[in-house]
């Protein structure tokens, strides 16, 4: 009897923590809906800010959040991987890694505003990128890196090591039995982290607020060299400068919706991808 | 040591000796494996066995921390030496492992891939070369109509056969069985015993088995092993009617094991 009193209790405890954080998730996405869902329109969508950003329409900021988040991914990907497979297929075991490992934790735990920061000593002045969509997506890359190696590294040590036994078996060297069953192996998991880090990458305003972004530009981005407007520091802008507050906010609010839509859309994009192998691969 | 002189000897291990960092898992083992025959391992957990087998194929070259000692004269050239080339001795000495472990891929894959790896490229071939192995493997029949789905839907004794078909593929002279009955249930144990009596024909064959019953079946001849030291080898009849140590009496009867 008293244990099942106390299964009752933990299972109405749990019950209840899962309508608390459903409810909190809803009403982000209600305030966000109602505020700015008036502010959406075609040309919203399609067209550059006019009237210092109180009329027209930001696609120069829809640009610019998504050529940063699919620089930033482009970049990241691959440093990551391969640091994964590094740390995790070819490293001698011992000290050296271990002071790899905790550095790539400590690295996750930087402050998003201290790479905004490295990335204007080092991206902007030191190579002399300036401020751009090049700068941007680096800084926003390192910011990336850390989850992106944790990811791969998990769903590579995920892969079992009997079937790079049987490919070893077989007359496969460890490169090929790396590339050709351990990484399609582990892409599903290596996506997976990939699809949190967008969030992130689209999200963070820090970053970017040296490095690639500005407050207002009538034109399209058009090479990577170009400094460009985002989704984030729009908002940021619309909410703490200008002239025009009443009509902002509402902007503001549009723009977030956006942003969130944005986000869901290039998610969407490699979860599609993520399934695809898969069920290439498992099934 | 050796026990037929009529034979052909296919590996021919002398003194050979294997740690684990300071602890000593086989001791001054010699012993001769003959050509086209099934030679099987016995005796019991942590007897040094497993490592015998995979030291033929150089798969313990991958765990840290080890050394072998002695000669390992595969076909009269020696594989323990520095510079032996571990890739093309993989390829002369395939394995099949304790649990079947096929790759995440199509069961066709499965089987090509280890002629991918080799280099071979030409399509027939290799959907020739598929087909002979899944056959002779007795598999094909089974398989056939869904050579492009996943492998990891066959059922557990499906798939063992599909791991000895993969290794079938690259036409290996000896075959290394690790246990391949540990995770299968009768009837699957059976089609993997009668396959192995097959595939004797044309490769030899050792295995490791802690099933006596399973060593008298399919070998010719069966070495007992012992806290790492070859106790007896002897012709597989002979061995297990008339033992001519105490030790192994003793194992066989199920004295202890």
């Amino acid at each position: 009897m008293k244990n099942k009193i106390s299964q009752f209790l933990g299972f109405s405890i749990i019950t209840i923590c899962i309508i608390i954080t459903l409810f909190f998730l809803a009403s982000i996405i209600y305030l966000i809906a109602a505020k700015g869902l008036s502010a959406i329109s075609w040309e919203f969508l399609t067209s550059i800010p006019r009237k210092s950003m109180t009329e027209g329409g930001v696609a120069p900021a829809i640009i610019g959040t998504f050529y940063l988040v699919v620089g930033s991914i482009l970049i990241a990907l691959p440093l990551g991987i391969a640091c994964a497979i590094y740390i995790n297929e070819y490293s001698p075991t011992g000290y050296m890694v271990n002071i790899i490992r905790m550095s790539i934790n400590n690295l996750a735990g930087v402050p998003s505003v201290v790479f905004g920061l490295f990335g204007l000593a080092v991206f902007v002045n030191f190579f002399g990128f300036g401020v751009s969509i090049l700068s941007g997506s680096l800084t926003l890359a390192m910011l990336i890196l850390p989850s992106i190696i944790s990811a791969s590294q998990e769903s590579l040590m995920a892969v079992p090591y009997s079937i790079r036994e049987a490919s070893l078996a077989l007359g496969a060297t460890q490169w090929q039995t790396i590339r050709k069953i351990v990484l399609p192996t582990a892409l599903p998991g290596i996506m997976t982290g990939v699809i949190l880090s967008i969030g992130r990458a689209a999200g963070e305003t820090a970053p970017i607020l040296f490095t690639a972004a500005t407050f207002y530009r009538r034109s399209y981005p058009k090479s990577p060299l170009d400094e460009t407007m985002a989704l984030p520091y729009h908002i940021y802008a619309l909410m703490t400068e200008g002239t025009h507050p009443d009509k902002q906010v509402a902007i503001a609010y549009g723009c977030s919706l956006i942003l969130l839509a944005v986000v869901l859309l290039i998610s969407a994009f490699a979860i599609i991808l993520r399934n695809k192998y898969r069920s290439t691969y498992v099934n | 040591m050796s026990i037929n002189n009529e034979e052909k000897i296919k590996i021919k291990a002398d003194n050979i000796n294997f740690y684990y960092g300071q602890s000593h898992a086989i001791k001054n083992l010699s012993i001769d494996i003959y050509d086209k025959k099934v030679t099987a391992f016995i005796g019991p957990s942590g007897c040094g066995k497993s490592t015998f087998l995979r030291m033929l194929n150089k798969m313990n070259d991958l765990v840290p921390n080890t050394r072998a000692e002695g000669t390992l004269l595969f076909d009269g050239q020696d594989i323990l030496e520095k510079n032996t080339d571990v890739v093309s001795i993989r390829k002369k000495v395939g394995m099949v492992f304790q649990k079947p472990n096929p790759f995440p891929k199509t069961i066709f894959q499965n089987i090509a891939y280890g002629l991918e790896v080799n280099g071979v490229k030409d399509k027939d071939f290799i959907r020739k070369r598929v087909e002979d192995s899944l056959r002779k493997a007795a598999l094909w029949e089974e398989v056939k109509t869904r050579l492009h789905t996943s492998a990891l839907m066959l059922s557990g004794g499906q798939q063992q056969r599909l791991c000895i078909a993969r290794c079938l593929a690259v036409e290996p002279q000896v075959i290394l069985f690790d246990e391949p009955c540990a995770s299968l249930d009768p009837i699957s144990t059976n089609k993997i015993e009668e396959l192995i009596l097959e595939l004797k024909k044309f490769y030899t064959i050792v295995i490791v088995t802690h099933n006596m019953q399973q060593a008298a079946r399919v070998s010719d001849y069966t070495a007992f092993m012992y806290l790492g030291e070859l106790i007896e080898f002897d012709k597989t009849a002979t061995m297990f009617t008339v033992p001519k140590q105490p030790k192994t009496e003793e194992y066989l009867s199920g004295k202890f094991g």
